[in-house]
Order: C-alpha cells, then structure tokens, then sequence
C-alpha cells in the first residue's frame, strides 16, 4: 500500500535538549493516525517538522511523496494543518476567512463558492457568515478551523490538539467530521491528550520523552499492555512503576 | 498574483474593520499637520518684557515707548526695582527685563557711552538670541536718531564710500516657516505611519499565532511580503495626498516644481520605509519590542532629518549619519521641488540613494524571513 | 503582599528577559542626550557658498576671504554666470551666493558706492536671516574699515546678560525636554501596551479571576517601569551634569521628587488608554500620535510656546509634560525652590488624579 507519511529516524534538538529522538514510522493512505504523548514529549515539535514549520536538525521524512527538507513549498501544497492555538483570523468574517484560505491556495473563484456554501451548510453556520470569526463559541471556531483546513483536498490533514477545549458533544461532531473526511481518502495525522479519542483511530502511536514508546492498532496495544482502556495503556508507558502498582 | 489580491483584500478588510485604527491613520496625522505646523516655529515673538525705567526722563520714555511700539514684545510689567524684574524672570513670567538707570539721559546728552542693562533669560539659547537681536536692533535705532538730534554727526565731514547690500531670500521671499515645515511635518507622518504599521503588522500575526497558519501553506515569501506591504503603501501615498491637499488648501505651500515627481520619489522612499518596519517585525517577536525598535530608529531619523534643525551645523560625524537617514532625503526632496521647483534631474542623486537603500532593505528583510524556524 | 511581590517579579522577568527591547529602553537616552548634546545644534557653521565675482579686485577677494575666514561660509563654488548660482541652489547644498558688480573696487572709489548682492536659500528661513546677517556684519565691518570708521564708542552701551546659560548652549534646552520625552515613552507608552498585551493575549482575564484585586494587578504592572523610568532619570541627569556641563542650582532632592511625581502622572496616562482600548496597535498608535508629538511639540521642548499662536498655547496646557518642563528648568537652571514651582506641581498631581479617576471609571463600565 502506498505511504502517505513515512518518517526515519527524525530528530529535532534546541541546543542540548533533544525533544524529537531519531523516530520513524509509517502512515497509510486514508488512515487516521494518533500521536499521543503527554504534554512535552515533543508531539508538536514533530508536527512542525512534517508541515514545514520547523526544520528537522537530523533524519529524513517523506510527506504525501516529497522530502520535508528540500521540497518543503510541494509539501505544503499536498496537507492541511490546523494548530492548537486558534488559527483563523478572528478579525475577519467566517466567509472572509474561507474565502481567503481558498484563495491562498490557488482555488478557482467558482470553487471556492460552491464549498464555502456547502461548508456553511455543513456547518450550520450559513446565517452566521457574515459574523466575525471573534464572537463564534470555541467549538464552531474548531468545526470551521478544520473545514478550512481540508478545504483545498489535501492528501493529509495535522491537526494539533484539535479538540483541546472543546465540550464532549462537540468533540463527537469533531470526530465525525474526521471520520468522513478520511472516508474520502484523506490522510489524518491527529495528537490528541485524550485517550477517548485515541479509540477512534485506526492506529496510534504514543511518545514519551521524544522516542516512541508504543505503536499499534488500540485494540493491539490494549492486549498487549493487558489494559481496559487506551488511558491504562498510557498510564503504563509514561509511569511504569506507579501502574503496576494498581 | 492571485494570491496576492486574496492577500491584499484581507489585509484591508483588516484594517477597514478596525475603526479606530482607520481615525488613527488618516484623521489624526492631518490634524497633527494642521496643529503642528502652527507649532513648530522658530519665529520668535510675544516676548514678554518687562521694564525697570529708574531715569523717568524724556529719553528713557522714548526708549520705552520704542520698545511698546515693536510688534516682537508684550509689556508685561513696569517697575522701580530690578529685583522684582529679576523675581518675575525666576517665576517664568518674563523672559527678559530691561533695566535703564538713572541718569541715563545725562549721559546721552553728554555724548554716552550711557550704561543700561538687559537680562535675558536664556535657556533657550536660540530664542535669547533672537530677543537679543530685536533689542540691540532698537536700541541701535534710538541712539541713531537720538545722534542725529545731538548732531553728534559733525556735518561736512566727507562722506564715507559706502557698500551698500540688497539681499534677496529665494524660493521664500515671505521666508513663511509653513512653506518650510509642512512639507516636512508631512514626511514625518507619513514615515512614522508606514514604519509603525508594517513593523507591527507581521509581529501581531506571530503573537497571535495565524502566522503558522500561513506558513504551512503554499504561499510563496514575496506574495506575502507583497501582500503585507502593498496596503500599507498604498496608504502611505493616500495619507501623502490629503497632506499635500491640506498643505495646499490651509496653507497655501506652493507647488513649484512638478507633484509626478514627489509621488516618484514617494513611491520608493515608503518601499523604503515599509523594508525598515519589514525588518524590524522578521527580527522580534512581539509587538512591544518592534515598537520599541521603530521608535528608537524613528526618533533618530527625525532628529536628524534636517527639519527642526539644520544639517550643515552638526559636526562632520553627525553629517554622514544623515547620509543614512531616508528622512532626511525626503524632506530635501520635498524643498527641491515643492518650494525650489527642481525637475527630475535635481532629485536624481536622491533617487539613485533610494533606490538602492530600498533595495538593499527590502532585500535584508525577505532573506531575515523564515517560514521555518531552524 | 507576598502576591504582589510574585506578580511584580513576573512583571521584571517580562522585561528582562526581553534583552533587545532593555537595551533599547536602557540605551536610548544615552544616544537621545548625545545626539542632542553633540549633533544638534542651531549654530549655523561652514554653510555653503558660492561667489560670483566678475572682477576679482582687491575688495571683493577681501570680503571672500572674510566671509571664508569667519568660519561661518565654506567656499563652494566660483560661479562663472547668474545661471550657475542658480544651478548650484538646486544639485548642492549651497545656502547663500554672493554677487559682486562688475567693477567694485573702481565703483567704491570712483562713485563712493558699489552695491553687493547676497542671495540666500530661504526654504530655511531662519538659516537664510541668520546668514545674511552674518554675511552682512562682515561686509559692514570692512565697510567701515575701509573708511577709517573703527573706535568711536557708540552713544548706548548696554551690558547684557545671559542668565542661566551665558553660553547659549542648546543642551540646557534639550537635557529637560528629552527626560520628559523618555519618561513619558517609557511610562506612558510602554505601561498602555503592557496592559493591551496581556489583554490581547487573554492573559490579563486569567489575571483579574485570580485573588489578586485590579488595583494590585495594575500596580504590579506599572511597579517595573517605575523604576526603569527613574534610572533612565539617572542616566540623563549625569550625562547632562557630566558629559555636557549641565547644573543643577536648586535641590537634587526636590528634583527627583518632582521626576517621581511626573513618572506617576505618566503612568496614570497610561493606564487610562489602556482602559480604553483593546489592541496593542491601537494602544501604541494613541501613544505615538496623542502624547509623543504633542510631547515633543507643543511641550516647550524645541518651540517656546509664548511664540505660538493662542489656540496652541490654550492648549499647551493640558500637555502634562509642558508643566514638567518648566519645573526642570526651574530647580536645575535657576536654582529656585518649591516656592517657584509649587502651581506647576499642584497642576501635575491634578492631572495625575484625574486620568486615576478616569481608568477606574472606565474598569467599572466594563466590569457592569
């Protein structure tokens, strides 16, 4: 099956720190990818490196078929990304902030209307198009962030802590977006604290202190680690002594 | 460059929607024109005066009533005691009293020298100076005529050669100061404008993290320059416009030369100017420090710009800093043509200079830019 | 108190671990004082001159020699013809031309008079009087050197006197008005963006949750530019005393006082624009525009007020700094005491009153 994202041996080091220790693994098309960690084990440090934010100091990673280091404009235009910190500009409309993102990456105009109206379909948000972004509950702002972030077709999807702030109902719509967007062969490579979440994807993999500690499907790691739940299995791997207490 | 329009039309309806901003960018720099301007002048009059007169003669009221009579003085007090005239110089309410003693007249009659004294209050060395110049200018008119009265001319005496000087004031015979520093004032705020909004424009994006946004997506360095930049650029020759409309309509600033030419010189100067905010935002990280920077650089532009004082009187090393200073350039630029009338051929060097600080700047800026940190 | 020491502490962190902008904050008044102290001066020296001189007598090459010799005029050009003077106004920098007639010399003898022309660039047009004056003083005193016209005494002998600043040096000007320029930018203009910051970075809604009361989250904040504002006093004060030969007649203590007080008055300032608005941008805009240039303007600082026009002057005084400016001036140039400046100091504790009041009123409106 063809690679969506395969990563050798990345490493990422700020000074004497390493926060990324020389990782590597693969992601197959259309899966949903979770990258757990707790907060500092270097989860979004390797996100940055694999949407071009952040140059890699070592290690080699091919995103949607183009080397990181040196075709990193290519890579841009094959992914989607959506950080933890709110992106979209809160001083803009929800359509000008749809209509922006699509223009930036070079959508036809007549495209990009046909999906802002779907989109604000979708979305329920059509009466409040024409709202700045500002006065949006947290959780619309996340629903749209991720909408505009997939709005070009990308091959892959970041999302970063997507979810982090967001009431449980929401969090499900979330996911269900999520859902249909790989349905439609689109790559999603999601970290997340939640270990609820880390049930819905197809595979996860968990980092501690800059390595990954575990990688495999949360039904594997679940027997594996003889755990109930995706939180046991986490609980294990970053406090080992503390678990087998229990 | 579809790109860029999405760009551009984003960064206007930024700005658009922030009301307060758009008051900030137009309205308030046209009224500090208009304010400033009125301000900032060297003229120096009203000087309050006051007059301690011990003689209370025929002549020493004549110098008094020379001294009421100029248009430069306000009489603000009489007195017997030069200690109180010296009291009201402490408590700022006189900037210089004159003390004519008694006996003053006497000595006159007997051909002087007659002793009288003038107290200037002179921190302000430049406005002493000039108070000085208006009184010694009076005093020198009363001895002349109190001298042709005494007849201490002695008639028959043969006339000496004399060279006589016609001086003439170009490119301001009314020597108005409006014409000198509205021009001026003008390429201030429109410097400080451009500078201050594009050093702080891209630092706002980092501090608020859309920047990530933008950088993971395809866009290429020079459309989002482009795209920071051109809005302010634009709004930099807008604000230039109502300047130059309220130079005209206000203060009737003549418009020798060509205006295509100041819009000429205009148009690289704020690539200029918007490079120097560029660099400034690709080198901090949050707004408070790219204000500072600004500032700091701003103050040093416009102290040293050749407006408020001139450039020939600093010393050799203070003169070949102006020789980096984009201000400077403008405001010489704005003398030439508005005032002096030169064509293209007069502000060619400053255009060459411009040209090749905006590029050199710009091209500092787009190479400090990162879409990635390292 | 031991949260506020915490929060203060937060506050000093904030400000040095931002080594550029300490640096700048730290090193500005050193390069504003040494700027003005050295470079900016409104002594005109070695303006440009360009001569047109049709017959080179032995009077028109004296007067050329002069005017060269006195130091004022640095000979640029020999013009052949009118059209180059003209020229030369234009591609140099020449701001006076002095033209000859074409015979001068036999002129002033034969005729007993010859008239010299002097064209000044009068863009300027306080250098173009001062050089013409210039010019003129010299040519007159030739004049009546020629005509054997030195030594008679003149029928008025006024003494005069400088006071305070006998040497008419432009740093007495400068040294006060760049104090106040740099504590109002570092009071007023950095405590508003300071504020701003941390309500555009949803920090300062954390902040005012927490136990800590807004009056103390408003003090913490302001405590480290306090003490920025006083040291950089510092810093000016030497190098005005030291470098530049600035004296400080009346007492240093009320002097400091009176710097203390005008900090407060700035920083309430402060507080009030932040009150009012709620970007950075916005906040520094106001600052730059409302206070700086008027600061810097309408202060006293470059332009004496008494020469501007009744409106400006009507409101010059609302200006905190023009009212700061004159008690500098006062304790260290003229050495008076608290009698002298007490009306200027009551006006400066009024001001600070009020933008207090005004802030808190606004803090309320929006907490409602």
């Amino acid at each position: 099956m063809e690679k969506s994202i395969s990563v050798n041996q990345l490493t990422k080091r700020f000074g004497k720190f390493t926060a990324v220790d020389a990782i590597s693994f693969e992601v197959d098309k259309g899966e949903i990818f979770g990258f757990l960690g707790a907060n500092g084990a270097g989860k979004t440090t390797a996100i940055r490196m694999l949407t071009g934010l952040s140059k890699p100091t070592a290690g080699k990673a091919m995103v949607a078929g183009f080397d990181i280091q040196r075709q990193r404009e290519k890579v841009k235009r094959k992914i989607g990304y959506m950080s933890q910190k709110f992106s979209l500009y809160e001083d803009l409309t929800v359509r000008e902030n749809i209509v922006l993102y699509g223009g930036i990456y070079g959508l036809p105009n007549k495209v990009i209307r046909e999906k802002s109206g779907l989109m604000l379909e979708n979305l329920e948000l059509k009466e409040v198009s024409k709202t700045l972004v500002k006065s949006l509950p947290l959780g619309w702002k996340q629903k749209l962030a991720f909408s505009v972030a997939i709005m070009h077709d990308p091959a892959i999807v970041f999302l970063d802590e997507p979810t982090g702030g967001v009431d449980p109902i929401t969090r499900r719509q979330f996911w269900e977006m999520i859902y249909e967007a790989a349905d439609t062969g689109v790559t999603v490579f999601v970290t997340t604290h939640y270990m609820d979440e880390a049930e819905y994807c197809d595979r996860v993999s968990i980092m501690v202190d800059g390595r990954i500690a575990a990688m495999d499907t949360p039904y594997q790691l679940k027997k594996d680690f003889q755990a109930k739940s995706m939180n046991d299995v986490f609980l294990q791997l970053v406090r080992p002594e503390k678990s087998t207490a229990l | 460059m579809r790109t860029i329009v999405f760009l551009l039309r984003k960064e206007f309806l930024q700005i658009f929607r922030h009301r307060i901003m758009l008051v900030l960018i137009f309205m308030m720099p046209l009224i500090q024109l208009i304010i400033l301007a009125n301000a900032a002048d060297y003229e120096v009059d009203n000087i309050r005066l006051y007059i301690v007169d011990r003689d209370g003669t025929q002549a020493s009221q004549r110098l008094v009533g020379l001294f009421e009579a100029s248009e430069h003085f306000e009489i603000l007090g009489y007195g017997q005691n030069p200690e109180a005239a010296f009291n009201s110089i402490q408590g700022n309410e006189t900037d210089l009293f004159m003390d004519i003693p008694a006996g003053f007249e006497e000595q006159l009659s007997e051909g002087g020298p007659a002793a009288m004294q003038v107290s200037v209050d002179a921190i302000n060395g430049v406005k002493a100076g000039v108070s000085n110049g208006y009184v010694q200018a009076i005093l020198q008119g009363f001895a002349m005529a109190y001298a042709k009265e005494l007849a201490v001319v002695e008639p028959g005496t043969a006339q000496p050669g004399q060279l006589g000087i016609e001086y003439s004031n170009w490119f301001n015979p009314d020597l108005s100061y409006d014409n000198f520093m509205v021009p001026g004032i003008l390429v201030l705020l429109v410097t400080l404008v451009g500078m201050f909004l594009s050093s702080m424009n891209i630092v706002k994006e980092k501090e608020i993290g859309t920047i990530e946004q933008i950088n993971v997506t395809p866009i290429r360095k020079y459309q989002f320059i482009i795209g920071k930049l051109a809005p302010f650029w634009i709004i930099g020759l807008l604000e230039l416009s109502f300047g130059l409309i309220v130079g005209k309509v206000i203060f009737d600033i003549p418009f020798v030369g060509p205006l295509w030419l100041i819009y000429l010189f205009a148009g690289v100067y704020l690539i200029t100017v918007l490079g120097i905010g560029l660099l400034i935002s690709t080198i901090t990280d949050t707004q408070q420090q790219a204000m500072f920077l600004a500032w700091f650089f701003l103050i040093i532009f416009i102290l040293m710009s050749g407006l408020f004082t001139p450039i020939e009187s600093m010393p050799e090393w203070a003169q070949r800093i102006t020789d980096f200073n984009p201000v400077a350039y403008f405001v010489d630029v704005m003398r030439l043509v508005l005032l002096k009338g030169s064509g293209f051929s007069g502000i060619q060097p400053h255009l060459r200079v411009m040209i090749i600080y905006a590029i050199l700047i710009n091209a500092l800026a787009v190479l400090n830019y990162r879409k990635a940190s390292s | 108190m031991k949260r506020m020491r915490a929060f203060i502490q937060k506050e000093f962190y904030h400000i040095f671990r931002d080594r550029r902008s300490l640096l700048i904050l730290l090193g500005m008044p050193v390069v504003l004082v040494t700027l003005f102290g050295f470079a900016i001066t409104n002594e005109i020296q070695n303006a440009d001159l360009v001569v047109l001189d049709p017959s080179k007598d032995e009077m028109s090459t004296e007067i050329t020699r002069r005017l060269v010799a006195s130091g004022y005029f640095d000979l640029y050009k020999e013009a052949q013809n009118i059209k180059e003077v003209e020229k030369s106004f234009i591609f140099s920098k020449t701001k006076l031309a002095i033209i000859y007639p074409d015979q001068q010399a036999k002129d002033f003898q034969k005729e007993g008079y010859a008239q010299i022309q002097l064209l000044a660039d009068a863009t300027e047009p306080n250098t173009a009087t001062t050089l013409i004056n210039y010019a003129s003083s010299i040519i007159k005193d030739y004049q009546m050197e020629v005509n054997g016209l030195q030594g008679r005494p003149p029928l008025i002998q006024p003494e005069i006197r400088m006071l305070y600043n006998p040497q008419l040096k432009s740093v007495f000007m400068f040294v006060p008005g760049v104090m106040t320029v740099i504590l109002m930018l570092v009071s007023a203009m950095m405590t508003s963006i300071a504020i701003t910051r941390e309500k555009e970075l949803g920090t300062m809604e954390i902040l005012l949750v927490s136990p800590l009361s807004p009056a103390i989250i408003v003090v913490g904040k302001v405590i480290p530019y306090i003490a920025l504002a006083f040291f950089n006093t510092l810093v000016i004060l030497l190098l005005g005393t030291y470098v530049f030969g600035m004296p400080i007649e009346g007492s240093l203590v009320l002097l400091l006082a009176e710097c203390v007080l005008f900090v407060l008055t700035s920083l309430a300032l402060g507080i009030l624009i932040s009150t009012r608005t709620n970007s950075q941008q916005v906040a520094m805009m106001i600052s730059l525009i409302a206070l700086m240039l008027p600061t810097v303007l309408l202060s006293g600082f470059i332009f004496p007020i008494e020469s501007m026009p009744w409106p400006l002057q009507w409101l010059s005084n609302i200006i905190p700094a023009k009212w700061f400016i004159i008690i500098i001036k006062n304790i260290m140039l003229k050495g008076t005491g608290v009698d002298f400046v007490w009306k200027e100091t009551l006006i400066l504790v009024g001001m600070t009153f009020f933008f207090i009041a005004a802030s808190v009123r606004n803090f309320k409106i929006r907490l409602e």
